[in-house]
């Protein structure tokens, strides 16, 4: 069959990896929350499951704590018929003092096609890409990136609103600490929206917008929460973690509070349509009401649901295969 | 690259309404009649042959789309893949005769993925075939319980079903591959 142009996109069956955003071109991202709107489909079947990935073997390596991503891919892998096997490092012979490398090698070794990992070292599924002939999908590395949450951002920001391009988003938080927003920084800006952080000083990295940024894309930084969010489209807050003020990044929790909190009085000054996403936990409370938590304009549950999909597209697009370039009647 | 006019617009009509009598006369009326196209040039024939239907019986039987990517056999082997688009099938398939509908019948590979996919959406009574082209090359003991044209073809050959709804005209056309491309 001849291929037909207007049907077909580049794919990523190119990619041995997914990494970060930084590297994938805007129509990739696009092929992918296509993907998704396929894949959202199917999770709303009756029977949640397709045999695109039988007989694929799926490992996912967690050298971190995780609750949703983890099981996100793994239902993502299940919906597509894949085999998963879920690693736990501290039952296995990680605990023995194996190396990341020979881990990694040995599960290529029984058998694995595609290896979810997340660490605590940023750059660590780089390494292991490196080594594997097996695709490598990060999950999450130290502050570095996290490429499934940022494009299950972006899938549920349009699903929401229609489009990216254009949209103002404020990310809020600990910027300095956050994969996902660095992820999701690539990601927004690659699809035209305007981005906007904002944190206490402490907590924003020093070298943003200047050339020693590691090449991460221009964003406004502001510290003022009011004034960042005026005219948002999209509020999206970021875990604080406890053990930032032990660091002593920060004063103390009440003034991040008072200061950096997404409350409803803060909300009512973006648009009137505008989103709150926070990539979970929540520490309610904190960095965000409840009430903005649970109340109408969040789509953090949502957020949930859409990574199944989103991480289903990703499988699915990166399993496609070493390709003979042969297609069927 | 040779291009061979296998059907003008008026016979892919023609062909058409008789497919769509021979299915009404086959099911005895519309009851518990649904189409499903299979993405992307079978979804446009189903819904045309729905309304031919509804211009002589009356009634128009619902029409679905199938993606049948997820079912594919060859996944490994596609060295660039289509984009996968939404399956959506609006009625309770349970007890239904449903007539899956293709633009061309090749392998008979696709066919047997859209009956597997087709079929996790629920037990029809019973799935017939109706394709605009038939160019044989079978790999799959499957045949068309309604064929447009029977159109006996090479390897180095590839029928090109163009529609009005993609491709602004309808016509079907037999191209011959260029040397070493595939």
């Amino acid at each position: 069959m001849r291929v037909r142009t207007k049907e077909i996109v580049p794919s990523l069956i190119a990619r041995r990896s997914v990494l970060d955003l930084d590297d994938f071109s805007q129509e990739e991202i696009e092929l992918v929350l296509e993907t998704a709107g396929a894949m959202k489909e199917v999770l709303a079947r009756e029977i949640r499951k397709v045999p695109a990935l039988h007989g694929k073997t799926i490992v996912s390596v967690f050298y971190e704590a995780s609750t949703r991503t983890r099981v996100s891919f793994e239902l993502a892998s299940r919906s597509l018929s894949a085999d998963v096997i879920n690693l736990t490092t501290s039952a296995s012979s990680v605990v023995k003092g194996e190396s990341l490398i020979d881990t990694v090698r040995t599960l290529q070794a029984l058998g694995a096609d595609m290896i979810i990992m997340r660490h605590s070292q940023a750059g660590a599924p780089y390494l292991v890409a490196q080594h594997v002939q097996a695709k490598v999908i990060n999950a999450g590395d130290g502050w570095h990136a996290h490429p499934s949450q940022a494009l299950l951002d972006l899938y549920t920001i349009r699903e929401k609103l229609g489009k990216i391009e254009g949209l103002r988003v404020v990310i809020i938080g600990d910027i300095l600490h956050s994969r996902v927003a660095r992820s999701n920084i690539w990601g927004l800006t690659k699809m035209g929206a305007e981005v906007v952080v904002c944190g206490p000083p402490t907590l924003l990295p020093l070298d943003l917008n200047t050339c020693a940024g590691y090449g991460l894309p221009f964003v406004g930084v502001e510290y003022n929460l009011d004034r960042a969010i005026e005219g948002a489209d999209v509020a999206m807050a970021l875990r604080l973690q406890m053990e930032r003020q032990q660091q002593g990044l920060l004063p103390s929790l009440r003034e991040y509070v008072q200061l950096y909190q997404l409350n409803e009085e803060r909300l009512a000054r973006a648009k009137p349509h505008a989103l709150v996403l926070h990539p979970g936990p929540m520490n309610e409370g904190v960095e965000i009401a409840p009430e903005v938590a649970h109340g109408a304009q969040s789509v953090i549950e949502t957020q949930v649901t859409n990574g199944v999909a989103v991480r289903m597209a990703l499988l699915y697009l990166l399993a496609g295969g070493a390709g003979l370039g042969r297609s069927l009647r | 690259m040779s291009e061979k006019v296998l059907m003008s617009e008026e016979e892919v009509r023609r062909a058409l309404v008789r497919i769509a009598h021979e299915i009404v006369e086959k099911n005895h009326g519309c009851d518990g009649l649904v189409f499903v196209g299979i993405r992307t040039r079978g979804l446009p024939l189903a819904q045309r042959l729905a309304e031919i239907i509804d211009d002589f019986e009356n009634v128009r039987p619902p029409v679905g789309a199938l993606d049948i990517s997820f079912y594919r056999d060859d996944l490994s082997y596609l060295g660039i893949q289509p984009v996968v688009q939404r399956t959506d099938i609006p009625v309770d398939i349970a007890g239904t005769q449903v007539v899956l509908v293709d633009d061309v019948l090749f392998t008979g590979r696709s066919i047997r993925a859209a009956m597997d996919a087709l079929i996790d959406f629920g037990r029809p009574r019973s799935i017939q075939l109706a394709v605009l082209v038939d160019r044989g090359h079978r790999e799959l003991p499957i045949r068309a319980d309604y064929v447009g044209k029977n159109v006996p073809t090479s390897l180095d050959e590839d029928v090109e079903v163009r529609l009005k709804e993609s491709d602004g005209r309808d016509e079907v056309a037999l191209v011959k591959r260029e040397e070493g491309k595939q």
